[in-house]
């Protein structure tokens, strides 16, 4: 296996499940542990793999009820810097969890995370609609969750195999 | 006079054990909170795009027979598949038959060429349904015991000194259920060189053929000479993870199919029609799932084996099927006692070698159909049993 086809399998093994060991993932992706090691250290240090986390059902925690809505963006670009430093903007609040330029009926795609319709509402009307460059916004509240990330909530049926079969 | 049932029973099936160690398999069955590694079938579901022909062909109402072969359009893609992968032509009309899973294949293929007597070498450890079905068809199992030091591949010589004047077929089961290993082309070779001299029919049944790691899966069938007394069985199961569909098949010579098919079309009448669309949509548009999951076994496959190694229990690396087939001889304790102390003292469950006959004792099958989580903490658990037990 190349050096590239052993970088991505790593990522794509961690991606699925980051608690492996350093000796799993090399047995897995076939390869020695010092080179898992080294390939890792160049992912972090790249910034090809930005971080560890878990994948979560925010639904199964009891303490935490947050709200999730989905907006759509029309913004007027800026000359020289097209979107990006509208986008830049966008980016610090904290209630923004994900941000996507997109093509179609409108320019970015942003994912906002709150403590309730109410918060969102605020965070909407008071912050990110009064922006510069912001020419309308759309909100569309999260009900459910079904799939995230590739995972599908709740998880897939548990395993209905027999126990032994030869 | 009173009725006995016992009086009516046919004295060959009696005399046929249940598959597997019954005692062992009641226990293990019984155990649904244990970190199982003992089934033989894939852990993925079916992929989607393959459901979802099945259930468009319901809604057209495609709910009758076939004819009994199969769909012509599932035989024409069985054909196009077998070319494309591994170089074999087949004629769609007469050179294949679409069966209940590649165990009414094989039942088929003893039932429609044994006379009482014939012997069938089957190589062991293996699937455990050749040699009860050589005897319902009136045949002769004679074991050829493999050995761990040939990567359990069948040798020339063990081939040629199990071969009688009554040797009517040899099984050869690779990739192997439960050791995982592979007859190479070279290896293919050597065998064929020893039918060569005989009046042998092969049945090859190469279900795990897509789940080969390292080296694409060679049939015997492309070996010279071969093509014509090859009868090759394979299915859905595996490669797709079908395994709840039931669909199987077999291709060889038209007048062995043909005589195949009287016996299916009596006893079975056609596979399940539903499964044979959802089949004629996995062999067009299949591909990439097989290599998707080959590549998710693989990654499992290297860390069941480094695992084990890393135990202390040898495992050699096996090249096909999912399964691993460490040796457990270190441990001093039998396949069987290994099984069951796993079972009630760490909740794990794992097959007993000997399953696959006689010289599968001294081993353990671990599937690794399983995800990464489980396969991990079984080998967590079964290194602090064999600690205990040194």
């Amino acid at each position: 296996m190349n050096e590239n086809k052993i970088m991505e399998k790593i990522v794509e093994i961690l991606h699925k499940n980051c608690k492996l060991s350093l000796e799993q993932v090399a047995a897995i992706a076939g390869t020695s542990t010092e080179t898992a090691a080294t390939v890792i250290d160049t992912l972090e240090k790249s910034g090809t793999i930005m971080g560890y986390g878990a994948v979560v059902n925010w639904e199964k925690l009891a303490t935490r009820d947050k709200v999730t809505a989905y907006i759509e963006l029309k913004v007027t670009p800026q000359r020289n810097n097209g979107f990006n430093r509208i986008a830049q903007q966008i980016c610090q609040f904290k209630e923004v969890k994900s941000l996507n330029l997109m093509s179609g009926g409108y320019d970015f795609g942003v994912t906002v995370e709150g403590d309730s319709i109410r918060d969102i509402s605020l965070f909407v009307s008071e912050h990110l609609a009064p922006m510069e460059s912001v020419l309308s916004t759309a909100t569309h509240f999260v009900l459910r969750r079904f799939k995230d990330d590739g995972i599908i909530f709740p998880m897939e049926s548990e395993d209905d195999r027999e126990v032994i079969s030869l | 006079m009173s009725f006995n049932p016992e009086s009516m029973l046919n004295s060959v099936v009696k005399d046929i054990p249940p598959s597997g160690i019954r005692k062992f398999f009641d226990i293990a069955a019984e155990m649904k909170d244990a970190i199982s590694l003992g089934v033989g079938e894939p852990d993925f579901v079916t992929p989607w795009h393959i459901r979802d022909m099945g259930i468009h062909s319901l809604q057209k109402g495609q709910t009758h027979y076939t004819s009994n072969k199969g769909l012509k359009e599932l035989r024409q893609e069985i054909s196009n598949y077998l070319k494309r992968r591994f170089n074999l032509t087949y004629d769609a009309l007469t050179q294949s038959i679409v069966t209940v899973g590649g165990s009414e294949a094989i039942d088929l293929l003893f039932r429609a060429v044994i006379e009482p007597g014939d012997e069938v070498i089957i190589p062991e450890p293996s699937f455990v349904c050749y040699s009860p079905l050589t005897r319902l068809a009136g045949g002769v199992p004679v074991p050829l015991n493999t050995k761990a030091e040939n990567n359990f591949k069948i040798t020339a010589e063990e081939l040629a000194a199990a071969i009688t004047p009554k040797t009517k077929v040899l099984v050869l089961p690779y990739p192997n259920n439960p050791t995982g290993g592979i007859m190479t082309r070279e290896d293919l070779e050597g065998i064929a060189e020893v039918i060569r001299k005989s009046n042998i029919l092969i049945l090859s049944d190469e279900i795990y053929a897509e789940l080969t790691y390292g080296r694409q899966h060679c049939s015997i069938a492309e070996i010279d000479g071969m093509y014509e007394r090859t009868v090759l069985v394979s299915g859905f199961s595996k490669s797709y993870a079908m395994t709840g569909w039931r669909l199987g098949y077999a291709c060889g010579h038209p007048a062995i199919i043909s005589e195949m098919t009287k016996v299916h079309q009596y006893g079975i009448m056609s596979a399940p029609t539903t499964a044979q669309y959802a089949a004629v949509e996995a062999l067009k548009n299949g591909d990439a799932d097989i290599e998707a999951m080959r590549d998710e076994y693989d990654g499992r496959r290297r860390l069941i084996v480094g695992g084990f190694n890393a135990i202390g229990l040898d495992c050699f690396e096996p090249e096909g099927a999912f399964y691993a087939f460490p040796c457990i001889k270190s441990t001093g304790l039998s396949s069987n006692d290994f099984c069951e102390k796993l079972l009630y003292s760490k909740k794990v469950a794992v097959v007993p070698g000997n399953a696959f006959g006689a010289s599968g004792e001294g081993h353990i099958r671990c599937s690794y159909a399983y995800s990464l989580d489980s396969i991990n903490e079984a080998l967590n658990r079964i290194e602090a049993f064999v600690k205990e037990n040194k």
